[in-house]
């Protein structure tokens, strides 16, 4: 499911799947900031993907690798303090 | 998931959480730097540039079904949230004939959507039954 990876010296980061690249124009990017939408219950969830640590190994996730399961996602201020 | 990278997700769990449950945490312990995977669920908070305490449950479709944020000095409460998931479990194996009202646990009453209940709510559940 969650893809062991590799470690370098750089910190990898994920993202969105599926996000429009980013464009000069700010007028453009603050009206598809206005466009976006509310998270709404009875609609998909945004698809995503983000690296991880997982029993001893670093993971690489991808949301819609979990299609078929019952996912519970948590999200919490930082490390080091409670959920 | 939270904005630390996924080496001080390791720290955490080797130095402290490994002490708090027996072979630490089994789910992946995801990183968002930046927030940007928080921004799109709308709980990232910009100006503490920290995730909120947002909670997603997903079904096996990877629809939303229900979600709860709260500010971070607040912390969840997690019977409740499996409460719901056994919830929306049920309600998904039995394809919506049978729906959770307020207070249901697992083993008590369901109620039975349909045109023989409008109205008639109150003659098979009690309010009694939205408390534990």
């Amino acid at each position: 499911m969650a893809e062991q990876e590799e470690v370098g010296c750089a910190r990898p980061t994920g993202g969105p799947v599926g996000e429009e690249p980013s464009t000069e124009n700010s007028q453009q990017q603050s009206v598809q900031k206005e466009e976006r939408k509310m998270i709404m219950v009875g609609q998909k969830a945004p698809d995503f993907v983000a690296p991880g640590y997982q029993n001893g190994k670093f993971v690489n996730v991808r949301l819609s690798d979990y299609l078929g399961k019952w996912v519970l996602l948590c999200f919490y201020p930082g490390d080091f303090t409670f959920v | 998931m939270s904005i630390d990278s996924m080496f001080v997700h390791k720290m955490w769990d080797d130095d402290e959480l490994k002490k708090m449950v027996s072979g630490g945490v089994p789910f992946p312990m995801l990183s968002d730097a930046g927030g940007r995977v928080g921004k799109i669920f709308g709980i990232f908070d910009e100006s503490a540039g920290v995730e909120t305490r947002g909670r997603f449950i997903i079904d096996p479709d990877g629809v939303v079904q229900g979600f709860e944020v709260l500010s971070p000095p607040v912390g969840r409460n997690v019977s409740e949230t499996l409460r719901q998931l056994q919830a929306f479990q049920l309600v998904r194996e039995t394809k919506g004939a049978e729906a959770t009202p307020s207070g249901w646990r697992p083993g008590k009453q369901t109620l039975k959507p349909g045109i023989g209940l409008v109205g008639k709510v109150w003659e098979v559940w009690k309010t009694n039954q939205a408390f534990d």
